[in-house]
């Protein structure tokens, strides 16, 4: 499918589906939502991201029709829906129990809508048979909720709510009863159920993983405001605010003074020569060995063969089988993931930041100029971090001890002490097994990473 | 632990034997050929036949019937409904003051309840009878109802009825289709006790009632002050009967479909 880009929200001529207009809803004293406006657009999948208490729930209710907003308009399909009772409304919604009906079997939970609506009983049937086998729960039909597990009960719960196809579907922690497992299948299935049905589906949850894998957008609020609504991506990699950096993720946060850079002058944050310490690596393991021997087989297995399995799989050969050989060009950002980072030089202009006194200030190649003089945090993400335990070539370089690391399997996470107290956190992606991993704990390691690494964040 | 000590059988016995020996002497003694309440002279059943025959009796026991299930259906839709209204409303001012009325009658002496409901028919110029009876009953057992239903509602997700709203409901037909489907185990039991209270009802009925309409209970308690008559012990026992046949069929069914229930749920989540 070489479609362009979905991106509704960057093309000013896309008429939104969901308008919010300074809509603030109050609870007595309590703010749950404060003047809010933002755009959702046809066949988006807009996530809202929050802790309990920010006010997503009390937003997507306010679409549901449970609750009216206090002050604003909330614009669906070009009319207002203030007025319009939840039953009235083009607007279904998945509860976070599910809230299935249990005196009801399967079919006529998924039914339930239909009737309302007065269709004909063929009707029905036809739109239930097409809801059961887009839910993969045919079988399943004449069963009542509690005779089946909870994944299928998320499905029934899903397609009683597709079943009336609504022009929006609001799914409410939808996945947050189900095991780890279960719930990763279940997201991307989600995400299919949504490509195929082309319905907007605004979902609301605190798990930032979820919101992520799941979402077209992102907005991640705070005390009933949205503090940023935007790609998965740009949220991670280009958060606004350090709330925003810290709730998505593992953040490493340093903070200190900005200090504009000289536009065109060469570096000044990395006093190493280049040359001086080039990156080492004990690479005895990976490098090809091509004189190792092939097993072989022993008296008994050589008759194995040359009696019986000769026929069956064909004669043996004596030639060791071999790979080929590492592509240079390949292989380099293997190995600069392993190790440090390209010996880079820092692009000039930006801010230095001076977090420390006695250390040489961080570069952010990336950050404003203008903020000279204010105190900023530079945001770093763990896995923008290289760790090694001789000092590599980089922009920006940081020395401390290792105090804890978090095996993940897949990563490891090394919490760095620095000699001030601050604790940086750094990943490795573990591609080599255990045994061969040199950094333990108390070693002394550097860390680096690049200008351009981290995101300069003022609030 | 020790199952059986001689401690645990003596209390064990003592305590029923409080609880049942006088229903088990009515039982006995309905069996009883001779008319002396005190003296054992043979089996026989003929006190049961006698019944049968006595229209006194019988009418007795048609206009408590009658009484009891008009009395317990009207008490279940009010009761149901101010159950819902009290844990539906949320707050406003008041609520406590409301919800300790709805319970108030529960505490009251039932003399003063049939005093207060007699003092009103006479006042209103209403000529005591089964009407009046069923009144009053009405009055004293929609509490009990509300009561029953208000603990299965407090229980009930809120987002059952908010779905049924969701998928095109008006709130009427919510109600109607999803909550009291759900909750009508507990308006059920809500009937039941209503039904076995006024079936029962003793003081509030001979205030309300009138000369046409004798319930049972007073039939017994007026037959009594000429003696004890076998013929009310064989009565008796057949309500010991009629009593303790339904509440063992209710207790293995709610046992059953409890049991049923669990099973299935245990099927599901291993599939």
């Amino acid at each position: 499918m070489n479609q362009t880009i979905f991106e509704p929200w960057n093309d000013p001529n896309e008429k939104p589906l969901i308008q919010f207009k300074n809509v603030t809803k109050r609870f007595g004293d309590f703010t749950a939502i404060d003047d809010q406006t933002f755009d959702i657009f046809e066949r988006e999948f807009f996530a809202l991201l929050g802790p309990s208490g920010c006010g997503k729930t009390t937003m997507m209710r306010m679409l549901a029709g449970f609750e009216t907003p206090t002050q604003g308009q909330i614009i669906l399909a070009g009319q207002d829906i203030a007025p319009i009772p939840p039953n009235k409304r083009a607007v279904n919604m998945m509860f976070q129990s599910y809230a299935l009906f249990p005196h009801l079997s399967v079919w006529d939970n998924i039914a339930f809508g239909l009737k309302r609506d007065g269709m004909t009983r063929d009707a029905i049937g036809d739109r239930v048979a097409e809801m059961l086998k887009l839910t993969r729960l045919e079988k399943f039909a004449q069963r009542k909720p509690h005779q089946i597990s909870g994944g299928q009960r998320q499905r029934v719960a899903l397609a009683r709510s597709l079943a009336k196809a609504p022009k929006l579907l609001l799914l409410d922690e939808p996945l947050g009863a189900l095991d780890a497992k279960l719930r990763q299948d279940t997201q991307f299935e989600l995400m299919d159920i949504q490509e195929t049905t082309g319905t907007t589906f605004v979902i609301v949850t605190h798990d930032q993983e979820e919101a992520m894998t799941v979402a077209s957008r992102v907005a991640v609020m705070d005390h009933g405001k949205i503090i940023q609504a935007d790609t998965p991506q740009t949220i991670y990699e280009a958060p606004v605010s350090r709330y925003v950096a810290d709730f998505i993720g593992d953040v490493n946060m340093i903070t200190g003074t900005a200090k504009a850079r000289n536009p065109g002058s060469e570096p000044q944050g990395d006093p190493t020569p280049p040359s001086m310490q080039p990156p080492e690596k004990r690479d005895d393991a990976a490098s090809g060995t091509p004189q190792r021997l092939d097993p072989q087989p022993n008296d008994a297995g050589r008759w194995l063969h040359d009696k019986v399995l000769k026929f069956v799989l064909g004669p043996r050969s004596d030639a060791p089988k071999r790979l080929p050989p590492p592509d240079p060009t390949r292989d380099a950002p293997l190995a600069s993931a392993q190790a440090t980072p390209q010996p880079v030089e820092a692009a000039p202009g930006g801010l230095e930041i001076h977090w420390h006194e006695g250390a040489p200030p961080l570069i952010a190649s990336n950050g404003d100029p203008a903020l000279d003089g204010q105190t900023v945090t530079l945001s770093l993400r763990p896995e923008k971090m290289s760790i090694s335990k001789t000092r590599p070539d980089a922009p920006n370089v940081l020395h401390g001890k290792v105090v804890d690391i978090a095996y993940l399997g897949n990563i490891s996470t090394y919490h760095v002490e620095l000699p001030d107290g601050l604790k940086i956190k750094a990943q490795a992606t573990n591609t080599r097994r255990v045994s061969q991993r040199d950094i333990t704990w108390e070693d002394d390691v550097w860390i680096s990473f690049r200008d351009t690494a981290g995101v300069v964040l003022v609030e | 632990m020790r199952r059986f000590t001689w401690f645990n059988a003596t209390s064990l016995t003592l305590g029923f034997a409080f609880l049942y020996l006088p229903m088990v002497l009515l039982i006995i003694y309905s069996f009883n050929d001779s008319k002396l309440v005190t003296v054992w002279a043979g089996f026989s059943t003929k006190w049961y036949g006698e019944l049968l025959r006595n229209d006194a009796f019988l009418d007795a026991a048609w206009v408590t019937v009658q009484v009891a299930f008009v009395s317990s259906t009207v008490a279940t839709v009010l009761g149901t409904m101010a159950a819902y209204v009290m844990v539906r409303a949320g707050r406003f001012a008041g609520r406590t003051l409301f919800s300790g009325m709805i319970y108030a009658p529960l505490v009251m002496p039932e003399v003063i309840t049939g005093l207060s409901l007699l003092l009103l028919f006479i006042g209103i110029g209403l000529d005591r009878g089964v009407f009046t009876i069923i009144l009053a009953h009405t009055t004293f057992s929609m509490c009990y109802v509300s009561v029953v239903v208000s603990s299965r509602l407090v229980s009930f997700d809120r987002s059952l009825e908010e779905a049924a709203l969701d998928l095109g409901c008006s709130p009427m037909q919510a109600f109607r289709l999803v909550t009291l489907p759900i909750i009508a185990p507990a308006v059920f039991a809500g009937w039941l006790l209503a039904f076995t209270l006024s079936l029962d009802d003793l003081v509030i009925a001979s205030f309300t009632a009138g000369p046409s309409s004798t319930t049972l209970p007073i039939k017994i308690w007026s037959s009594i002050r000429l003696g004890v008559s076998p013929e009310i012990n064989a009565l008796s026992t057949l309500m010991i009967a009629v009593v303790a046949v339904g509440v063992i069929t209710a207790s293995l069914v709610t046992k059953r479909s409890a049991l049923r229930q669990e099973a299935d749920q245990r099927a599901a989540e291993r599939a």
